[in-house]
């Protein structure tokens, strides 16, 4: 009887810590670019770690590659393990027609997150994404809100044809086209590299031809620019002659703001993770999901309102 | 007689340096042509209230330091290795990472700043020992024995750095990178100018020069002679070590930041550019270092130009390839040996003409 007994406690505990289990853990696999890429990157993976741990209740594996083929072959694998969930910030936008349709048909779901996939849109349940143009479009709304008499602006862009280039540099372009106060003193790619950002202004410095304002395309070349200038004895910043205007808002580049020596720093949100949690649960909980495209809500800083908690709260890196 | 025959000796010295002379000329003529005022200075004073001297000349001098520095070491390798060293730029950029973690680890102060340049001068040393041994002790090609440091070096450097791009703020680092206070002359160029005088000083009081000919021509014979050819291969890379580590500092206190990704990418290609149109035998074997840092000037009054005309930047490279593939074209044995033929033809032409009169 006694051993009885026990044999019953032994089944009940395992049952119960089965349910448990069961109930509390969903596994979801994370494909992504590797954190070295950038400083977006490394916090958009501490992000994703922090949300997606076992305290939250889910079991993650993750993979980072920069190569397309080699995250499709993961995600593959991932969906040979049996994943409750894909979510995907891919390295290239082509060739994930297969892979999805096959995660469809394993009845797993698949969130985008920062890069969206050319594909039809059945195949995934949400993208959630930066609108790169709205960023652009809010730097040039700041701009226009400055009621300068003329725009001289040095224009610094990242590597041609990514995501965070053509949205950046539309909205600008779009002005430059519409106004005539609104000129393109030079307007050159220096494919994310502070150093080569420097030599572009240091250039324009050297043909003596008036500019007063920098848009660059991120923090780095933003600081790079700055260098110059500072080489040549030109102001800049809110008591300056040339406005200075980056994006990324990577905590050091806030600081700058803070300080008065740049004007303007875009926002560029990594912090995607928290909101497809929510429609995890949503899924988890029966209910659908109506948007298939969610924003990441984002904004622009400006030197002479941002607060030292704007840079704890909003600032990438340290 | 023997007069005119030391006068050609002492020539032919030189004759290495035509290419490189002849491609700045070429370079400066055209933008004089283009822009009067292209190389005009002037005297400015700059944001941290020094006075300072700017202008395309400047920024030429001035954004050549990296490369110059790199050129002289890597015209080392290639003279006793035959072959070229495919990642200093990786190996910049782990040694502006240890220089940045250092600073990081307490406060700016001249003692720390020494202290990080040795810290990653010594650590610059020992991959430059690593690449080395690969080469002298294993007998792997260069090239490949220093592909694997040149796909690993920036993931080395990020994991130094342990997150994207740290910063270094200190008015001693912008001393480093741009002006030091009352001295109107960019540092890096300073540091071009002391690394030049080093180098001269060692091979006037060592037989480093001379050993390091001698094994990239003949290295059986400098072997048989008693030259330890494995320890000059490894030295002629741990000297290129030490300058990759002065390189990587200069880049990074220009913007008192590192970015392992970019911080300079693609100069490897540059640096063996450099020592090509320096008019230096890449296959190994008499070398001039001279050559190779005007060289280095060469490239960056191209690039300067390049800017200064406003060809996009995405533009840049093909139109530098062209005027590159024009230089080591004129710059190659074959078309040398045709011109001093015709050299020879002309002035046989002229000694008939003189004994007819």
């Amino acid at each position: 009887m006694k051993k009885f007994a026990r044999l019953l406690v032994a089944m009940l505990v395992i049952l119960a810590l089965g349910c448990t289990a069961a109930l509390a853990e969903i596994t979801v696999g994370i494909v992504n670019n590797p954190p070295s890429e950038s400083g977006y990157r490394e916090a958009n993976v501490k992000d994703f770690e922090k949300v997606f741990c076992a305290e939250n209740g889910y079991t993650a594996k993750t993979f980072y590659s920069l190569k397309n083929d080699e995250q499709l072959a993961a995600a593959q694998q991932f969906i040979t393990d049996g994943v409750d969930y894909l979510l995907i910030s891919a390295a290239e936008t082509t060739g994930w027609d297969a892979v999805l349709q096959s995660a469809q048909e394993n009845g797993i779901g698949v969130f985008l997150f920062d890069r969206m996939i050319d594909c039809d849109e059945s195949l995934y349940n949400a993208a959630v994404v930066s609108d790169m143009a709205n960023q652009g479009k809010l730097a040039v709304e700041w701009l226009i809100s400055l009621n300068l008499p003329e725009y001289n602006i040095i224009h610094i862009q990242g590597a041609m044809g990514s995501d965070a280039q053509i949205g950046r540099t539309g909205a600008l372009d779009e002005k430059v086209a519409a106004d005539e106060a609104w000129k393109i003193v030079v307007q050159q790619t220096a494919t994310w590299d502070e150093a080569e950002a420097k030599k572009i202004v240091e250039s324009v410095i050297n043909s003596k031809e008036a500019f007063n304002i920098i848009y660059a395309e991120n923090d780095g070349m933003a600081k790079g620019a700055v260098a110059a200038l500072d080489d040549a004895g030109i102001t800049h910043g809110v008591e300056g002659d040339v406005i200075v205007m980056g994006f990324d808002c990577n905590k050091w580049a806030l600081r700058e703001l803070l300080a008065g020596n740049w004007n303007y720093d875009g926002q560029c949100s990594p912090f995607q993770a928290e909101v497809i949690s929510g429609l995890i649960q949503k899924l988890e909980a029966g209910e659908t999901i109506e948007q298939k495209l969610i924003i990441s809500e984002e904004r622009g800083f400006d030197a002479k309102t941002i607060t030292q908690e704007d840079i704890d709260t909003f600032g990438l890196g340290e | 007689m023997a007069k005119t025959a030391k006068k050609k000796a002492g020539w032919s010295k030189y004759s290495q340096l035509i290419v490189p002379v002849l491609s700045i000329l070429l370079i400066v003529v055209f933008n004089l042509f283009r822009d009067p005022g292209f190389f005009s200075i002037e005297v400015t004073t700059n944001n941290a209230g020094s006075t300072v001297l700017t202008g395309n000349l400047v920024s030429i001098l001035n954004g050549a330091s990296e490369l110059a520095i790199l050129a002289m070491g890597m015209t080392l390798v290639t003279a006793a290795c035959g072959g070229q060293d495919i990642s200093v730029g990786a190996l910049a950029a782990i040694a502006g990472s240890v220089f940045v973690k250092v600073l990081r680890s307490g406060e700016i102060t001249i003692p720390s700043i020494l202290l990080g340049v040795v810290a990653c001068c010594v650590v610059a040393m020992a991959f430059g020992a690593f690449n080395g041994t690969l080469v002298s002790v294993f007998k792997i090609q260069p090239m490949i024995a220093t592909l694997v440091l040149f796909t690993c070096g920036r993931s080395v450097a990020y994991w130094i750095n342990g997150g994207a791009t740290p910063t270094v703020e200190s008015p001693l680092i912008t001393a480093i990178g741009s002006f030091i206070p009352g001295i109107p002359v960019p540092t890096p160029i300073l540091i071009v100018i002391l690394m030049g005088i080093l180098f001269a000083l060692v091979f006037r009081f060592t037989t480093l020069g001379l050993y390091t000919q001698t094994v990239g021509i003949n290295q059986r014979a400098a072997r048989l002679n008693g030259i330890n050819t494995t320890a000059i291969k490894l030295i002629s890379f741990m000297i290129l070590g030490v300058c990759c580590a002065v390189a990587g500092v200069i880049a990074v206190s220009r913007l008192s930041l590192i970015n392992h990704e970019t911080l300079l990418l693609d100069i490897e290609m540059d640096a063996i550019l450099a020592v090509a149109i320096g008019g230096n035998a890449l296959g190994g074997g008499k070398f001039k270092i001279t050559g190779s840092v005007l060289g280095a000037y060469a490239i960056q009054a191209l690039t300067i130009t390049l800017y200064a005309m406003k060809v996009p930047s995405t533009d840049v490279k093909a139109y530098k390839a062209i005027v590159i593939i024009l230089i080591v074209v004129v710059g190659s044995p074959v078309v040398k040996a045709k011109l001093s033929r015709l050299w020879k033809r002309i002035r046989h032409g002229d000694a008939g003409k003189e004994a007819a009169v």
